[in-house]
This record gives C-alpha cells, structure tokens and sequence, in this order.
C-alpha cells in the first residue's frame, strides 16, 4: 500500500528544513522495538522514556515549550507543532508531561529561585519522575472541593488524604500535589501548591487496574506525611491560581494531532492487511468513508490548532476556546480506536494482556496488531474524562466564551 | 406476533432473575472468571437440574421444546448478570446444529446428554482469515476409506478447553468461500492431532485458537448433508445472533440501572451530578437505545421459528445493528457518566461495556449487517 498523503501542511523552506532535522533525528534516536511499543500501544517502560529523553535533553529539544532562558528551544509555534508531529509519525515515545509541561511552568512562573535553581535542571535530565496529586475519591470535576489536608507544623506541613487516579505514581519520586491549607473564604482561596517526596514514610501508593486491565493510574495515601515548607510553589492559599495557569498552558499540545496522524495511518495499514470480502478492508466503501469522516475531523482539528497556534505567535496566549482542542481532540482520538477495533474484526476478544509487556515472545493470537487494539480501546475512554472533562471543557467555553 | 410474556415466560423470567440476585453478584462472577474453564460446574448442574438446559431441545430427545424466544426470555435474565456459563456453545450453538441438522442416533446420542449437563459441545467454525464471512473456510476434510481426515485452523472457538465434542466445519469440496462443499462434523475433544490454545477473552469468556492436524473422523460423525452444511450453519448463527442480542438486552438493561444510580448518589459541585440536566438527557438516550434494541430484539426472535430464509436474515440484521449501536452507546456513555470510577475494573459498568462491545464483534458487526440488511431490502 502506498503511503497516502493526509493533506500535508503547507510549510516555509525553512519549516522544511526543520521538519527534515527533526525527522532524520527521530529515525535516528528511536529503535525499531520503541517505534513499535509506541504505536501498537504495548507498554513502554521506565528506561524506553528515560532513555528518549535523555536523547532529546543532550539535542537540546527536551522541552520546546520553556522560555530560551530556562533550556527551551525557542521555537516557533509551527516549529513546536512539527515537531510534535515529526515525533508522533516516527514512534517517538510522548515526553512525559508532568515534569516538563506541568509542573516545570508553575515552579518557573511562582517558584522560589532555589526550587528553579534545583527542580528544573533535574527536569530536563529527566532526573526526577514526577506525578500529579490532584483528583480525590471526592473531588474529580469539582477540584476546588479537595480536602487533603495540609497543616503547618513549624518547619513542615504535616499532610494527611488520599490522591487519587495518579497516573504513574508507581515510578515517580516527587508529586505536584493540591493540598487544602485554609477554609476560610471560597474553597478555591483555601488551596495551597505543594512539591512532596514520594520516598518517605507515610506515602502509600496503591495500584488500581482499569477496565483494559493495566495498572497505571495509583490512589496515593497521605499519612502524617512531612513536606517542608521550602516545597511550597509560591504563596500559601494561592495554590488554585498556579493551578489554573498549569491548565491553560500548552492546551494545544493536549490535541494530539501528530499523534492521531499516526494512528490513522497505522489503521490504513491494519485495513489494508485484513481479508474482507475476496479484497482488503481498505477496499470497502462504507469502511473508508468512515475513516475519511475521522480524517476530516482531524484536519479540522489541526487546522483550529494551527489557528491558535498563530495567535500564539503574535503573543496571545491560547483562551477558553483552547478547550475545543481537548473535546475535538479526544473525540478523533476515540474515533480511531473505534474504527481499529472494527478493523480487526473477530481478533479483538482474545485478551492476552502479558503479550503486551516486556519481554513476552510467544506467538501471536491472530495478527500482531491485534493483541493492544481491544484493550486500547477500552484504555482511551479516560481521553474524555481526564484533563477536565468534555463536559466540563463545554461549561468553560459556555461561560467563558459565550458569555452564558 | 406477541410483545408480552406468557405466563410460562415470566415463570422463567423471575426464576433466572433471582438466580442472578441471589447467586451471581459481581463480586461471586469475578470468582468465578478465574475458576478453572471460565465457570463454575456447580452452576451449570443446576441450570440442567432447572431445565434451562433443557429449554430449547425437543420433547423426545430430553428437551423441553422451548421456541426462541423461550429461549430470549432467559438469556436476558442471564445477561443481566453477565452470566458466563457456557450456554451460548453448548446450547445456543451446539445443540441446536444437532437438532436442526442430525440423523436420529445423533440426537439421541448427545441431546439428553446436553440436556443434563453432562455433555458439554463447542462450534468450531470462525477461522484466522474468516472475518465474518460465514462461508470462507480454509479447514480441509478429505475422505480416506471410511474416515475423513481434517486439517486446518480455527479461531475464537468458546469454552473449547471444557468441551466434550466439538462441531467442526471443514471443507470437503470447492473453493475457500463457496457456499457449497462445506461439511460439519462431530468431533470428541480429545481426539488425536487436536491442539488447543486456550485464552481468556476481554469480555471475561473463554475461546480457543484450534489446530486439527490430520485429525480422523469417521463418516458416521458427520453430522447434516455431506457438503450442504451452510444453510443450517446459517439458520443457527442467525437464531445465536437473536440470541446474542437478548443476552445484551439484559446487559444493557442493568448498565442503564447501574448508571442512573451512580448520577443520583455522586454528588460534585454540592449536589448529586443527576441533576444536571445534561446528565438525565444523555440517561434518557440510554434507556432509548435499550428499549428500542429489546424490543427488535424480541421481535426477530418470534421471527425465528417462523419465517422464510430470506425474512429471518432481515429481522436478524436488523436486530444485531440495532443491538450494535444501542450496546456502544450505552456502553461509552456508562463510562463516561461514571467518570474516572467507570475507568476502574473494580465497578461492574466496565465489564457490561466490554460485553457489548464484544457481542457487536461476534458473528457480524453492525456494518456486517447493515450491509447485509442492505442487500433485501
């Protein structure tokens, strides 16, 4: 099958120019096996992200989106999108967020100089894992109502609640973590910013396995857990402000279109190895005009991206319509899945969920692109729970952008 | 044409509700995914001891000569629970190819056995390159003096580990997806060159991947017309897929429950999510998609016992797309509703959503039927 062309982006000499650089340095930094973890979505592990980012660090291009001063790229914003999308195409494992994109912002716009000076050279080294302490059994929309509980005690905080759906607190060494420090005043004005360590006495992490069967999200258990008050990000009880700023920031990137390319080409490649009817998958009508509706969806999606990205340029931060990148984004993303799982047709009910770690090399049950797609699919309805909700992207831009 | 059960039916109905109630809680089910072969022996005695076994097997061969939607009645029941006891395979799929399609000392030879739950049967019959083309079969049966000798590959067979005979369609004659020259044959499981490789599938059943190498059967196994298998091959995967889809009616039936519930009682924001009106609408769309789907559902079920060929296959695929549609909605939609709790495997809204899902994957998807419905109207 020919590669088909999704209507490439009409780019500048000079965007080519870096578009063929960041090409020929993923092509060169990513092995086979990693490309192949990343697409067909079996588990990468702790050294295959480390190992990339410490690549990525050495070339200078670990975090594209910081300013110049603190080892950003200074980038444009078509820069960044190329990129994102040169690593997506070419199997590159996802930076991990929480480190460089979320938390490494906050500390650079309220963190004391030595929480500067100290977190985010580590960051860049990928020298610290850091997860993110935000979600409660009872607080998921409704954030600001979080009761973790931080109370000063001389030099420390003394911590006590329970975070819940960390994602990758099993790995990490520190977390972000939103803590409730006051209950005067609004509860959002009660909040505090806390950096805690997760090697210390009193910090329980506890797998919790969802419906694909993996286990990467954790609750995380706070007991009478010591966090000096030097780990503080900026003032007390201004905790929801850095939180905010955390979320606003870099909402384009949560669209994901170099990665959703990706995908769409990989399912062209799935339908077109799949028997149907005496010809491929590919071939059927009522099959390819449903990928051409997703693959117009995602040209839609880039393009608000790119629109965005523009006003970005002239220095206009992304506003509340930034949250139709996440909705639009996660539904083309849960589209595909929805196709992948149609693609492979009887094979999505075998469930062999130790084919997909490290390590196992048996023989296949059906296709080798079969064993993850089931379970992916599963996997990928969180897309439009996490990072805020769709419902709750819809009540932003209800409020914030039309005013109701 | 009756949309109502008859009194018999609501007998079953409440007997199969309370079994579920009392005997399959989520916590019991999950024990019993991880028993060896996927489900628990003593249920499966005490569904033969209730007759439900029995239910759709004729009179004299031990049955109690239920129709379809007898038949309909209950699995909803069982769907509910997400029972996973092997009914679909032995009953739904294996006895009725028996029934349908047997000489006399066939029927007589494994029926009542079936019946009392002492025979368990799995229906060999999708393969690696099939999808969900009914006739595409590779599997090879030549004739060697009195034997045939059967050689291929099969895949998704259910609870192919626990069963005592297998129902094989191999190829005696013709091209890979010709209509004709196709041949089924009763097969004991532990027949020499038979191999298994058995796997838990996503939805909490169990399937094997099957290889018969140079595997010998006699021709007094063969079971139906040499070389003219399709059509009750066909007449059994449409009655299963009905069945199929009353299995979800019920599955579909407890995840609306268990969703509404979970709005009415998560509160955020100072107050339970339910009400937001949002939320009841998209609740309200769910308990749409089911009504709409059951009721299809039974129709094409009374369609069963009584249409022509070509009716069945339109009330069949109208049934399944429905159900398809309905099952998706309703699974991705529980999800979403439960938030991040819908996400973890310990809540059971996951576990109806994967069996959805995976009753649209079996026997045709939506565009498998929708296409197929296309072509007579």
């Amino acid at each position: 099958m020919k590669e088909s062309k999704i209507m490439d982006l009409i780019l500048t000499p000079e965007e080519e120019k870096f578009r063929d650089e960041v090409r020929a340095f993923v092509s060169k930094n990513i092995t086979d096996d990693i490309r192949k973890k990343t697409m067909t979505g079996f588990r990468l592990d702790k050294e295959d992200h480390e190992s990339w980012q410490k690549k990525l660090y050495e070339k200078g291009w670990i975090a594209p989106g910081w300013p110049v001063e603190y080892g950003g790229t200074g980038w444009s914003p078509m820069q960044k999108h190329i990129f994102e999308e040169e690593c997506a195409s070419g199997g590159a494992p996802p930076v991990i967020a929480f480190g460089v994109t979320m938390v490494a912002p906050v500390i650079m716009a309220f963190g004391s100089d030595h929480q500067k000076e100290y977190y985010l050279p580590r960051i860049l080294k990928s020298e610290d894992w850091w997860c993110q302490g935000y979600s409660e059994p009872g607080s998921g929309s409704d954030l600001a109502s979080l009761r973790t509980r931080a109370v000063l005690d001389g030099d420390n905080y003394i911590v006590n609640g329970q975070k819940t759906w960390t994602s990758l607190a099993q790995h990490a060494n520190l977390m972000f973590c939103l803590v409730r420090t006051s209950d005067e005043g609004k509860r959002q004005e009660g909040i505090s910013f806390l950096l805690v360590d997760m090697n210390q006495p009193g910090v329980t992490v506890q797998p919790i396995k969802t419906i694909d069967g993996s286990t990467e999200v954790n609750n995380v258990f706070l007991e009478d857990v010591k966090v000096p008050i030097e780990n503080r990000v900026g003032e007390e009880n201004k905790g929801w402000t850095y939180a905010k700023y955390l979320l606003g920031h870099e909402r384009t990137s949560i669209a994901a279109v170099g990665r959703s390319k990706a995908q769409l080409r990989r399912l062209k490649t799935i339908a077109s190895a799949e028997e149907h009817d005496g010809s491929a998958l590919i071939n059927d009508q009522v099959f390819r005009e449903k990928i051409a509706d997703i693959e117009i969806d995602l040209l839609a999606l880039e393009s608000l991206v790119l629109r965005i990205l523009s006003e970005e340029s002239a220095g206009k931060g992304p506003g509340p319509e930034a949250s139709f990148l996440k909705i639009k984004g996660t539904e083309v993303q849960q589209g595909i899945t929805e196709l992948l799982i149609e693609a492979i047709g009887n094979y999505a009910h075998p469930f062999i969920p130790e084919s997909m770690e490290k390590g196992w090399n048996e023989e296949p049950i059906g296709p080798e692109y079969a064993a993850s797609i089931a379970p992916h699919y599963f996997n990928w309805r969180k897309a439009s729970i996490y990072g805020g909700s769709n419902e709750i992207q819809k009540n932003i831009i209800a409020k914030a952008v039309l005013g109701f | 044409m009756s949309f109502t059960f008859t009194e018999d039916q609501k007998l079953l109905s409440d007997s199969a509700d309370r079994f579920v109630l009392d005997e399959y809680d989520f916590e019991t089910r999950r024990k019993i995914l991880n028993q060896d072969g996927g489900f628990d022996k003593k249920n499966w005695s005490k569904f033969a001891e209730l007759g439900w076994l029995a239910l759709p097997i004729a009179e004299e061969y031990g049955g109690l000569g239920g129709s379809t939607v007898d038949t309909a009645v209950l699995l909803e029941a069982l769907g509910r629970g997400l029972v996973v006891e092997p009914y679909q395979s032995s009953i739904v799929l294996g006895a009725e190819l028996l029934q349908i399609t047997g000489k006399e000392e066939q029927k007589k030879q494994y029926l009542p056995s079936v019946a009392e739950g002492k025979t368990l049967l799995s229906f060999a019959h999708i393969e690696p390159t099939s999808r969900f083309n009914l006739s595409h079969i590779k599997t090879k049966a030549s004739k060697e003096g009195d034997c045939y000798v059967v050689n291929g590959e099969k895949a998704i067979v259910y609870n192919a580990e626990t069963a005592d005979f297998f129902i094989v369609s191999a190829r005696t004659e013709g091209d890979v997806s010709d209509q004709a020259g196709i041949t089924l044959f009763v097969i004991p499981s532990n027949s020499e060159g038979i191999k298994l490789r058995s796997y838990p599938t996503i939805d909490g059943l169990r399937a094997s991947e099957l290889t018969l190498n140079a595997v010998k059967v006699d021709q007094k196994d063969i079971l139906g017309p040499l070389h003219q298998a399709m059509p009750a091959i066909q007449q059994v995967v449409d009655r299963a897929c009905v069945l199929l889809c009353a299995e979800a009616a019920g599955a579909m039936d407890t995840a609306v429950k268990l969703t509404v519930d979970y709005i009415k009682n998560r509160e955020q924001f100072g107050q339970a999510i339910g009400s937001f009106q949002v939320l009841q609408h998209r609740a309200v769309e769910m308990l749409g998609a089911k009504d709409f789907s059951r009721a299809l559902t039974y129709r094409a079920a009374g369609a069963m016992d009584q249409s022509n060929s070509s009716e069945r296959a339109r009330a069949v695929s109208a049934a399944k797309v429905e159900m398809g549609r309905s099952g998706k909605l309703i699974g991705q939609e529980g999800i979403q509703l439960h938030g991040g709790m819908g996400m973890t495997d310990d809540m059971p809204i996951g576990h109806f959503f994967k069996r959805l899902t995976m009753i649209d994957a079996i026997f045709g998807n939506v565009d498998f039927h929708r296409k197929r419905f296309a072509q007579i109207i």
